[in-house]
């Protein structure tokens, strides 16, 4: 703001204006409903992930495996059409130890996002999910971890057929 | 490069606050006529209108551009809207750029309005359908996430510690008690009092975060031949730069926002700057979040990586620093109403450049300043450079 303007404009409400009816308000709800084509690349993930693995793609111009699989790399623009199958292994990333819902009320015990870096793809290529099974003063960046899978007849091909990922020895693969 | 000078020649501002008692139009009608008002111009002067507003989501109107049209005096001209998410408020002035660079237009008004306020009873909500509707969503994951799982991921590379990301928040907020729009200033804030605020999503504490706000910001635009005759201290657009990352965001590095850095070197490249860290003066990086600020300055160049901290430590930022970083307060102190926070930075550096910015004025004299966002889903970088004269490349 400048020392040259003398007057603000921009006026301030509280809760109490808009409860005492001072200043009026208007509300709706909309209802909007969506039906979501996983199309060709994800289609190709979630049929993997109803069978208990977890797919890339691979560019063999970049020399680059990522995850999720896709059907055009996007950094040279060339097809991306053979998928590969990963480990259902990998390692942390980054993590969170989140307390809160997304309208910021308190949750008790925290929710574990991380960002897991999956086994047989390219370094830093990872993928959004959870952790389970491990205390949160336990999770480190770096760690070791396995996906847990629901049983088969339950899956249906979802990113929520890895129930969440858990810790593992360094060594185990 | 074929183009024309373009010089900021006015800006006006609302207050931030939580909610306005005024609408988005109104709220864009009032920053639009100061800024008019402030280089004593009337919309009749003006040949072309740019907005920049965030998704239709935030007040559920779709097309939110026409909605607000009145409001920004677009009616009966060009008018057009961008929107990249939180890069916004700094592309939306990129945009009135190219408009009058081109030859287009030789006046251009720049509106930024955020009403973040309509949507209850949290506007985080409307950020949540950002994540990929099939591979992320039903993991039902909350904004915050992605700023934590960066922040950790940014803490853990280079082995920086809360306190040494606190200070930035203290930083601002202690800026931003000088800044009449302001929502959060406070000039007595310390480190232990952001450590002591509520976790909300470790790392990230409720005090690292910049407030969700209303308000609007504008500028005036104008080729060299307006701008010399209305006034006598344009503040002239030396380069811009733009750059988009890979929307895989779990595929890419973390810690170093590589998209900031192609939109810098494609600003600085225009503005002729070739030591940045010498050249530019002031700089107002995007700080959604006290973190944001310290990788953006990495991304810019203006510090090595993982270095930005040791800067805040040092007290290299602070206004009186040697490049003094958010003096108007930021985001984490005057608000973040989306794409009118980050035109706010524009206008901040208009103010700086031309010492009209009273108690926030950076000593010195300084003659270019740099102003970025971020936004999209964490990989677009915006970023203008501006300078009391007009470029050194740019003239060839």
């Amino acid at each position: 703001m400048t020392v040259e303007m003398k007057r603000i404009p921009g006026t301030a409400l509280s809760e109490k204006d808009i409860e005492s009816g001072v200043v009026l308000s208007v509300q709706d709800q909309l209802d909007a409903r969506y039906a979501w084509d996983t199309g060709v690349g994800i289609g190709a993930y979630l049929a993997g992930l109803k069978r208990g693995e977890i797919l890339g793609s691979y560019c063999p111009t970049d020399d680059l495996t990522v995850v999720p699989p896709r059907v055009v790399c996007e950094w040279c623009y060339r097809p991306m059409d053979s998928y590969v199958r990963l480990q259902d292994t990998g390692r942390v990333n980054t993590f969170s130890l989140c307390y809160v819902t997304w309208d910021v009320q308190r949750i008790e015990e925290p929710e574990i996002p991380a960002v897991i870096e999956i086994d047989g793809a390219s370094p830093l290529h990872g993928i959004l999910h959870k952790l389970g099974e491990v205390r949160p003063e336990d999770v480190r960046v770096g760690m070791r971890v396995q996906a847990v899978w629901k049983p088969p007849h339950e899956r249906e091909g979802a990113i929520t057929d890895i129930l969440y990922f858990k810790p593992i020895a360094e060594t185990e693969r | 490069m074929g183009m024309r000078k373009v010089a900021v020649v006015g800006a006006g501002m609302t207050k931030f606050v939580r909610r306005a008692l005024e609408t988005g139009k109104e709220l864009s009608w009032q920053a639009a006529s100061q800024a008019l008002n402030s280089c004593e111009m009337s919309l009749d002067d003006i040949q072309a209108v740019c907005m920049g507003t965030a998704p239709d989501a935030f007040d559920g109107i779709h097309m939110k551009a026409e909605y607000l049209s009145d409001g920004a005096g677009a009616w009966g001209k060009p008018y057009m809207r961008s929107y990249v998410g939180g890069g916004t408020g700094v592309f939306s002035a990129i945009q009135g750029w190219y408009h009058v660079a081109s030859g287009l237009f030789d006046t251009c008004l720049v509106v930024c309005e955020e009403k973040m306020s309509s949507y209850f009873p949290h506007a985080q909500g409307a950020f949540l359908t950002i994540f990929d509707h099939t591979t992320e969503r039903p993991l039902k994951p909350n904004l915050l996430w992605i700023f934590a799982l960066e922040m950790n991921r940014y803490m853990q590379t280079y082995g920086i510690s809360k306190a040494d990301i606190a200070r930035v928040a203290v930083k601002n907020k202690r800026n931003a008690a000088d800044h009449p729009s302001a929502l959060l200033g406070d000039p007595t804030i310390t480190v232990e009092d952001v450590l002591n605020s509520e976790v909300l999503a470790w790392p990230v504490s409720r005090l690292d975060v910049s407030p969700v706000s209303d308000g609007a910001v504008a500028v005036v635009l104008a080729s060299e031949e307006v701008a010399k005759r209305v006034t006598d201290k344009p503040v002239w657009i030396q380069g811009v730069g733009w750059a988009l990352d890979t929307s895989y965001w779990a595929n890419r590095d973390l810690a170093y926002p590589r998209y900031v850095e192609r939109a810098a070197r494609m600003a600085y490249e225009m503005a002729g700057v070739t030591e940045p860290r010498k050249q530019v003066h002031i700089v107002e990086p995007y700080d959604p979040f006290d973190y944001k600020e310290l990788h953006h300055l990495e991304g810019l160049l203006l510090a090595d990586r993982g270095q930005a901290p040791q800067l805040a430590a040092d007290g290299v930022l602070d206004r009186d620093g040697n490049m003094p970083s958010c003096p108007s307060g930021g985001l984490l102190g005057v608000g973040n109403p989306i794409a009118a926070a980050g035109l706010m930075k524009i206008a901040e550096l208009f103010w700086q450049l031309r010492a009209e910015a009273g108690a926030r004025q950076v000593p010195g004299k300084p003659e270019r300043g740099l102003a970025q966002a971020w936004g999209d889903l964490m990989q677009v970088g915006t970023v203008v450079i501006m300078g009391t004269n007009q470029g050194e490349e740019r003239l060839k």
